[in-house]
């Protein structure tokens, strides 16, 4: 049924139709509304799962690796503050092939203390192991919570829901709940390969001498290379239940694009609006959605990027000292491929900023009216 | 598209007002999305929400800057707050007010309504005269002033969402819908564009 709901609680909402066994939360700011209706879910019964309220993410983490090792389907959510505090456990749930689905409501880094949307601190976990699939409306966050499930449980690696912060976490919209019976047809009840066990009691998470170690992290690698296949077949699946799909990327009028722009997130809609109204003034512009970011969908980029003619990213982050993090992302991807088109770094949208529809538009303008990018970022909207 | 921006007082239920006002809307078939100013809430200091409705899929996830339409919970805020900041030449302002303003300059060029929303709080039990509970009150007149949707729209929302005193909030939105008074466009009598 559809109704009227929150971002945060799309993503409650999908987390209760999984049937989450063992979900664990630092209750306190930056954390959301998700873990807030979770906790009472659990408490009016509505939910037959532990929720282990601890006394920081770190530990937040931790709880969830012990019952997802004891064979438990397990969530938690964070942001910021608390996301960086989990980096040492990020590494850990991924090595250890666990199948955690992690809610993250992008919120900016302090000081200064803000927690308005801002995506680096998320993508500082890139190098984690972790699944990453950025969502744009509450249906989008909705669905991807669900299928995050299908996913982690079939490549045994962990998946981040990532979510902005606000214009997605605190906005309320139509979503679309379905019933159980739907969801249970959709997602079967977790079978984990691996689960701890008293009763046959051995031990997870020993040393791992160089003679295994590397082996240990090309098995990873081989997950991830295995997880554009298996979403693509999760898609399909859920398409067939419940109408909806997304893919990796999505290509929006780049058929005949001369600039083709990226955009992730919540940008990606209010860019629809702008790429319709500019493709109304007769201009030749599409857009490239990125949702999945990890694994980067490098074939998918270079087969809708590579004979463009410019190539706009809007990054809300920054790393220090280099550039824009997708940007970078999407030129690495570019660079074997003979004859590429430059790519242009556009920054904006930082801790809360707006990223309105004026100001996608000046980054289309911008780039079209550039024969080549005059640096590696430009930022955009920043006060004079 | 219609855009709608809601200005309140922490603690006034404005986000809660806009919130039933997009559920009514949804309910009677249009694309919704609202959501509070992105800000630190604290009792008393000034908040705002959005609500932009539409009859199509709302792509837009930016903030509001030109809303059709302002509704203020708190005259005292007309002081420290431009409440008709960005509002559409034409569009709609609806105020929580006990009587005419002395001056109206600076609601020329728009539809000025105003509906004493405290003392139908107040006599219909919701919270006290120094803390009137307002916001039921205030989307029942607004559903008048924007002549949409049905007031059993507004009152089904209410009886949906709201588990205390509910027969009072219903009350005051259908008291509210009759009471508001409406003034139409204002003239520009300054000459200002």
């Amino acid at each position: 049924m559809k109704k009227v709901l929150e971002g945060s609680h799309a993503v409650s909402e999908a987390v209760r139709l999984a049937k989450v066994q063992v979900m664990s939360a630092y209750p306190i700011t930056p954390q959301t509304h998700i873990v807030e209706a979770l906790s009472e879910y659990c408490t009016d019964g509505t939910m037959a799962a532990r929720f282990l309220l601890v006394e920081s993410e770190h530990s937040a983490m931790a709880a969830v690796i012990g019952a997802s090792s004891g064979g438990a389907r397990t969530f938690t959510a964070t942001s910021s503050q608390g996301l960086a505090l989990m980096h040492e456990l990020l590494h850990w749930a991924s090595a250890a092939r666990l199948p955690i689905i992690m809610a993250e409501v992008n919120r900016a880094l302090a000081p200064g203390w803000n927690i308005w949307m801002d995506q680096t601190d998320s993508l500082a976990q890139r190098d984690t192991g972790w699944i990453q699939l950025y969502c744009e409306d509450g249906q989008d966050v909705f669905d991807t919570t669900l299928q995050a499930y299908r996913l982690a449980e079939a490549v045994n690696l962990p998946v981040m829901v990532v979510l902005d912060a606000f214009f997605l976490s605190h906005t309320f919209e139509p979503v679309d709940v379905p019933d159980q019976d739907l969801v249970d047809r959709f997602l079967p009840p977790f079978s984990p390969r691996i689960e701890l066990n008293t009763s046959d009691p051995f031990a997870l998470g020993q040393m791992a001498p160089p003679t295994v170690y590397m082996e240990m992290r090309h098995d990873i690698q081989k997950a991830m290379e295995q997880v554009p296949e298996i979403f693509s077949k999760v898609e399909q699946e859920f398409a067939a239940i419940f109408g909806r799909s997304y893919g990796p990327v999505e290509r929006v009028h780049c058929d005949d694009a001369q600039v083709i722009m990226v955009v992730t997130g919540t940008a990606a809609s209010t860019c629809r609006k702008v790429i319709s109204d500019l493709r109304s003034q007769g201009e030749k512009v599409g857009m490239l959605k990125l949702k999945m970011f990890r694994p980067f969908p490098t074939d998918l980029i270079r087969e809708n990027l590579g004979s463009v003619q410019k190539v706009a990213v809007v990054d809300r982050n920054f790393s220090f000292g280099a550039s824009g993090i997708f940007a970078q992302e999407i030129r690495a991807a570019l660079c074997n491929r003979n004859g590429h088109p430059p790519v242009f770094g556009y920054i904006t949208g930082l801790g809360g900023r707006d990223v309105t529809p004026e100001i996608l538009a000046e980054i289309y303008w911008k780039t079209k009216n550039s024969a080549f990018p005059e640096n590696e970022s430009v930022w955009v909207g920043l006060n004079e | 598209m219609y855009e709608i921006r809601f200005h309140g007082r922490g603690g006034q239920g404005t986000v809660v007002a806009s919130i039933l006002l997009a559920k009514a809307f949804f309910n009677a078939g249009y694309y919704v999305q609202t959501f509070p100013l992105f800000g630190v809430e604290r009792r008393g200091a000034p908040v705002e929400a959005y609500l932009r409705l539409d009859k199509e899929k709302i792509l837009v996830r930016s903030n509001i800057y030109t809303p059709d339409h302002v509704v203020v919970q708190d005259a005292k805020l007309l002081d420290r707050v431009d409440v008709t900041a960005g509002l559409k030449k034409g569009g709609s302002i609806l105020i929580n007010l006990k009587d005419i303003p002395d001056t109206m300059e600076t609601f020329s060029g728009f539809r000025f309504a105003f509906v004493d929303a405290n003392q139908i709080a107040v006599n219909n039990g919701l919270g006290s005269r120094t803390q009137p509970i307002i916001n039921t009150a205030m989307i029942g007149a607004f559903a008048r002033v924007m002549e949409m949707p049905h007031l059993d729209m507004i009152t089904g929302a209410i009886e949906n969402e709201i588990h205390v005193k509910t027969d009072q909030n219903v009350s005051a939105a259908r008291q509210a819908y009759d009471a508001v008074t409406l003034f139409g466009m204002l003239e520009n009598k300054c000459g200002n564009p």
